[in-house]
């Protein structure tokens, strides 16, 4: 299993025995399964988060809605938003970051495969956690933001004990596979891959590993104290005993916005890596979008109080944050200067990826631009909390991260599976998105402008918010529509879609080299990388114009002879899925103190057992 | 830091210098720690002197205490580095003594801890006296924490090293362990300048 010697027949009859058992995707450390598991849960989490969010739009879409109670709106929209923002859009970057940053190094798995394992199951230890919520007293209900007092009141119900607990473990999660990116960058790079040659999807995967380091913790201590508030009596945010409850606004959002970058940053990778494929020109200013990915990752840091104008911060603070919020729409606007310098004068194939790629520079641009409008502190004052900013922010998360995913999906997916999404399903499937995404999310300007409040259950007849609600909840049905065609066409695709071939794109990155679905191996040698898009340069040359001249097939450089002698693959291994697994009974017992502390015992011995056995077993057995 | 990582690469099979990486791994983690320990030490700050009824840090803090048990915390690092030597040179017997000699200083250290926590209690600070008591306890005991599994992990170590099983390219070595137990010095440095001394 896991050396291959060198009369080891072809890769692809390697991998065939043994496949799909569910033993096997417990066990495994592979980038690439465990890439499939990150990407197969959060598009489930996603039909759930969207089923939460048709609820919200149907309770509004005629004044005074009788479908939903005030407490039953309170944890839809809670939980539809921490399902979308933890749950689906930062695994599903996982989900890539795991299966293609890698191959885009040359390499032949992440630097450390058993902590991915760890960082999957705990991703899904925590995302089932707030889940199962709903059904024992019901789901979050204090907001995604959790805002103190609201957060840390107790009640009989421990919806936010349920909240600050599943949180912790995520960021616990997103932090471990945070080391094992940035350690993969720095160590796992094929001979000739430069930092400056890395592919723009990874070096933004690279940079958002930055932004969740250093983010997380802040929020992991804020969240400690809110659950150390709710359940043993502390007074951090209890404003009656001295308490201060800005302190939660703070370190909230000094990870929240860093967090926002960490939605998008993916998104734009995957952009630039879809846009000079089906322009067929490189990527205009490469190092520019690369540098301006970084100078967005520093300043990420120092805008977070623009989330807070309305908590009476003083004009001193509001000012700076005002300004270094403009300041940050610097990089972000260079960006798409280059997106368009890419496709300006480009033979461009529209595709249902390319299609996506475009959708995503029109609607995160306007999403990007009502943006710059909340730096304006009296501006922002009245724009708060009303659906002014839900708009702005559906513009950049829907429009942008979404559609950015989805252009990775339709991009990525014959390397995946082997075979290519139907291209004219994809298409009406790309149209019914951005047409439903429009009319649900346009109207919300309109709605907040008017004076229409986020997170109220109900508003009254005669206000003037009826139409535009109205249109919105038809465009949330016509979104939800897209997104069905979507589901069909993976299914029939799995069923009976056409056979991809290792480069249906002729692509420029390095997994489009190997096979698809790639070997268990990846590479049978690994590359030796001489150019910034180096395959692209494999296939073409260019003539005294500069213009691309394809090679010959037989003038190619011969690459390889045969695989090469010693490959060491990881090992299988239970204990990460047992770590895990021990964690999810302890946050279970954490809750229902002191019964509870059983499970917690129960729990930690679990997760004692599975670090221990990890620390102990060889990586690759067998070798030792 | 191109050319310091990517010469070797060149072996086949994509698992190169898997020390080095730990090592990095290890970095990357502790700068995470780095904004942990931060947060809780703001939080301190902004707290300090939100006493409410309860006694105040000059009330409460006994610095001679404090101070010999630092000093206690900080001869572990030196042992550590003991241990890290005697590690490198693969003298296993010294190695074993270093290591639990740094668990036990550490335990030491956790006794203190637990006995000042103690005190405090029955002088009437706790976690819900006031802002500033729920601060404390929650920084230092996440702190105290910190070095429980540093303890652990040196006994672990140590064990291992008595049954052979300890390899370089195990899940934990010495190296790690040792950069590990410094960070927790450094930060109980910080810990104590901050919270103990600028308080009285």
């Amino acid at each position: 299993m896991a050396t291959l010697t060198p009369q080891a027949p072809s890769p692809a009859s390697t991998a065939a025995p043994g496949r799909g058992g569910i033993w096997e995707w417990i066990t495994t450390t592979d980038h690439k399964k465990i890439g499939i598991l990150y990407g197969f849960s959060s598009i489930l989490f996603f039909v759930v988060g969207g089923v939460e969010a048709l609820f919200i739009r149907l309770q509004l879409a005629v004044p005074n809605g009788e479908i939903l109670s005030a407490d039953a709106y309170n944890q839809m929209f809670t939980m539809h938003a921490t399902t979308m923002v933890f749950l689906v859009v930062m695994p599903i970057a996982s989900a890539f970051a795991n299966y293609f940053l890698p191959l885009q190094l040359g390499a032949r798995d992440v630097a450390f495969p058993r902590l991915n394992a760890f960082s999957y199951w705990l991703y899904l230890a925590g995302a089932l956690f707030l889940t199962v919520s709903f059904f024992v007293g019901g789901g979050a209900d204090g907001g995604w933001f959790g805002y103190a007092p609201l957060s840390t009141q107790v009640t009989e119900v421990v919806r936010m004990d349920y909240w600050s607990l599943g949180l912790q473990v995520l960021g616990v999660a997103s932090i471990a596979s945070s080391v094992n990116f940035i350690t993969t960058v720095l160590t796992m790079r094929a001979p000739g891959m430069t930092l400056m040659r890395m592919p723009v999807f990874s070096w933004m995967v690279f940079i958002i590993s930055f932004l969740l380091l250093f983010s997380l913790p802040m929020v992991t201590v804020g969240l400690i104290q809110v659950f150390l508030d709710r359940n043993i009596g502390t007074l951090f945010f209890d404003a009656a005993n001295g308490g201060d409850p800005v302190l939660w606004q703070h370190l909230f959002w000094l990870f929240g916005h860093p967090e926002v970058y960490v939605l998008i940053l993916p998104a734009m990778g995957i952009v630039s890596e879809v846009l000079p494929t089906f322009a067929r020109k490189p990527l205009f200013g490469r190092s520019f979008v690369i540098f301006s990915g970084i100078a967005i990752g520093f300043m990420g840091f120092g805008v977070w109080a623009h989330h807070m104008f309305t908590s009476g911060l003083g004009p001193v603070a509001e000012a700076a944050f005002a300004l270094t919020t403009m300041f940050i729409a610097v990089p972000t606007g260079v960006k798409i200067f280059n997106w368009l310098g890419t496709i300006w004068g480009g033979s461009l194939e529209l595709n249902t990826p390319m299609l996506f790629s475009l959708g995503f520079i029109f609607l995160f641009v306007i999403g990007g631009l009502s943006g710059v409008t909340h730096s304006i502190v009296p501006a922002d004052s009245q724009q708060h909390d009303s659906y002014y900013v839900v708009a702005h922010f559906h513009y950049v998360l829907f429009g942008g991260a979404i559609f950015g995913i989805f252009s990775g999906i339709y991009y990525w997916f014959p390397k995946v599976f082997g075979k290519l999404l139907n291209e004219r399903i994809g298409k009406v499937n790309f149209w019914l998105m951005f047409i439903g995404m429009n009319l649900t999310f346009a109207p919300m300007h309109v709605l907040g402008l008017n004076g229409m409040p986020r997170r109220t259950y109900r508003y009254a007849e005669g206000l003037g918010l009826d139409v535009w609600n109205l249109v919105a909840t038809i465009g949330s049905l016509v979104l939800a529509l897209g997104i069905a065609v979507f589901l069909y066409n993976g299914w029939r695709t799995f069923r009976k879609g056409e056979v991809a071939g290792p480069d249906p794109w002729d692509a420029r990155t390095l997994e489009w080299t190997t096979s698809s679905p790639p070997p268990e191996h990846n590479f049978d040698r690994i590359p030796v990388v001489h150019h910034e898009d180096d395959f692209w340069h494999q296939k073409y040359t260019t003539d005294e114009e500069g213009r691309a001249v394809a090679i010959p097939a037989d003038l190619r450089p011969v690459v390889a002879e045969g695989p090469d002698e010693d490959i060491h693959l990881p090992s299988p291994s239970y204990h990460p899925a047992l770590a895990g697994l021990g964690i999810f009974v302890m946050l279970l017992g954490l809750v229902y103190v002191p019964w509870g502390l059983i499970a917690v015992g129960v729990g930690g011995i679990g997760f004692l057992w599975g670090m221990f056995g990890w620390s102990l077993e060889p990586l690759v057995r067998g070798d030792h | 830091m191109t050319a310091m990582t990517t010469p070797d690469l060149a072996g086949p099979g994509g698992h190169h210098d898997v020390s080095e990486a730990r090592k990095l791994a290890m970095w990357a983690f502790l700068g995470s720690e780095v904004l942990l320990f931060g947060s809780l030490i703001t939080t301190f700050l902004l707290y300090r002197t939100r006493v409410g009824d309860g006694p105040s840090a000059a009330e409460i803090f006994d610095i001679p205490f404090t101070s010999i048990s630092s000093f206690i915390l900080l001869m572990s690092s030196l042992t550590m580095v003991l241990g890290h030597h005697s590690w490198e040179r693969k003298d296993w017997r010294q190695m074993r003594v270093w290591l639990l000699a740094t668990a036990g200083l550490g335990m030491i250290f956790l006794a203190g801890q637990v006995f000042e926590f103690t005190e405090f209690v029955h002088e009437g600070l706790t976690v819900s006296t006031s802002p500033f008591g729920s601060a404390f306890f929650v920084l230092t005991g996440f702190h105290g924490l910190h070095v429980a599994v540093g303890v652990m992990m040196l006994m672990a170590t140590a064990i291992m090293g008595f049954t052979g099983k300890l390899r370089e390219d195990g899940g934990m070595n010495v190296g790690l362990v040792g950069l590990y137990w410094h960070f927790v010095d450094v930060v109980w440095i910080v810990i104590f300048t901050v919270v103990y001394l600028l308080a009285v």
